[in-house]
């Protein structure tokens, strides 16, 4: 289980509980947060479960894998700090993490 | 005004399924499709990617499933309307009057939405400043090179697409390439000729720039991009492309007066049909307890679509369920028996 908060463009925040083993896109799905649409289903084929992870929480996240830049490139406008939240697994070591999700994913 | 017994929209696996099923137990069915060519998500986001979970297909691409899809149908005589939208569905009597945005009109009794997550739309440039320039000075996509000839052209992207026309272009245009990283997905050799030209000065290549902002009165005269360190450079454009890629909206859908569930229809799971009589909605695009979004269940929910479809095609017969190994109605539908 980890605490996950999503922060809308609007600055309202969500925090969640999501069990280990979920995506940070699903904790998002599954508990109505707007701005995430992922279209995809979580597949890494639609850029548009898109977030922004602050500075020090993106260096500690698991590295992104290969594809998943691919896919940024087609995000609404990303950031050095932007991330796919259906590639971030749930895991005890999260609990706390903070996303931003951007004004718009398409 | 085209009559069909049933109209699919969506030319993705789901759809060209759903239309052998339809033809298989004696029906007519037309295709319409948004995008120029037959195959979906599976053509236009991985044709090359191999997938791992088709029944009885250990391994193929989105490419492969697609063609052995298009052989399957190959029996059948099936008409496709493709680079056309579905822009708007009217009762009218016990029919669907049907028309799209090339102006066809089809009038059927049963319409299988088959739409994915909807229609593919290019990704745009995010500035809103961006948007007055549309289809005049900025492009998603190119139709006519030749009015380069001579000009200044921005383009933007980091895949084939941007590439293969920053390379094109270059022979008679002043080039800038502008990218958010500096790695290129596209194909190796593409991005060793770019550089190349970079070299030797026939592209400019801007790179961890994004689009900031696009100055000009009533043509556009220059852009703003804007370095990952904040650092705003302006360059003199005559043209802009932007390379994005595509993504799925559910467009005019949403006027159907459909029960919608985010972005997704809700049907039954017997008919697979809409809250509207005659509409029935397949594949990634429906939504009922237990959905998966798999291709297999996309064949599952077409074969069974399509027999509700019998119902108000042929009114007065009686469907009769038969296996394609032992019925010689089928065998010859198939073309394997005279």
């Amino acid at each position: 289980m980890a605490k996950i908060t999503y922060i809308t463009h609007e600055n309202e925040k969500h925090t969640i509980e999501v069990q280990n083993g979920l995506t940070v896109m699903e904790g998002a799905v599954q508990n109505n947060i707007p701005g995430i649409d992922a279209d995809c289903g979580g597949g890494m084929a639609c850029a548009t479960c898109h977030v922004y992870v602050k500075e020090d929480w993106f260096n500690k996240l698991p590295k992104k894998e290969d594809g998943e830049d691919d896919m940024l490139d087609m995000a609404f406008e990303p950031k050095t700090n932007s991330r796919l939240s259906c590639q971030i697994i749930v895991s005890d070591e999260i609990d706390g993490l903070e996303v931003n999700i951007p004004s718009k994913q398409a | 005004m085209n009559k069909t017994d049933a109209l699919i929209i969506g030319a993705g696996p789901t759809g060209l399924f759903t239309a052998h099923q339809l033809k298989l137990i004696g029906l007519d069915c037309e295709i319409v499709d948004n995008l120029d060519k037959i195959g979906g998500q599976c053509i236009e986001l991985y044709p090359d990617k191999p997938i791992y979970d088709i029944p009885a297909v250990p391994e193929c691409t989105g490419e492969e499933l697609t063609n052995n899809l298009i052989s399957q149908l190959k029996p059948f005589d099936i008409k496709f309307h493709l680079s056309e939208r579905v822009e708007e569905v009217k009762k009218e009597d016990t029919n669907w009057l049907v028309k799209t945005s090339s102006g066809n009109t089809f009038l059927t009794p049963n319409v299988i939405i088959a739409g994915g997550v909807g229609s593919f739309e290019p990704r745009k440039f995010a500035p809103k400043e961006c948007e007055q320039y549309e289809n005049k000075s900025l492009f998603y996509s190119v139709k006519d090179k030749n009015i380069f000839k001579g000009k200044t052209v921005s383009i933007f992207g980091g895949g084939d697409s941007a590439l293969d026309w920053a390379i094109e272009l270059s022979k008679n245009c002043k080039i800038n390439l502008i990218h958010r990283r500096d790695e290129f997905r596209g194909a190796q050799a593409t991005v060793d000729k770019m550089q190349e030209l970079v070299k030797s000065g026939k592209i400019n290549l801007f790179t961890k720039y994004q689009m900031a902002n696009a100055h000009g009165e009533q043509k556009l005269e220059s852009i703003d991009i804007k370095h990952d360190n904040n650092e705003i450079k302006n360059l003199k454009s005559d043209y802009v492309l932007g390379f994005f890629g595509l993504i799925m909206q559910l467009g005019p859908i949403a006027n159907w007066g459909l029960n919608l569930n985010k972005k997704t229809i809700e049907v039954d799971t017997e008919r697979f049909e809409t809250n509207q009589k005659g509409i029935y909605a397949v594949g990634d695009i429906c939504s009922y307890p237990g959905k998966l979004k798999l291709i297999l269940s996309g064949f599952h929910e077409g074969a069974l679509a399509a027999r509700a479809c019998f119902k108000l095609a042929r009114p007065n017969e009686k469907y009769r369920f038969e296996f394609t190994t032992t019925s010689t109605n089928l065998l010859k539908r198939l073309g394997k028996k005279e």
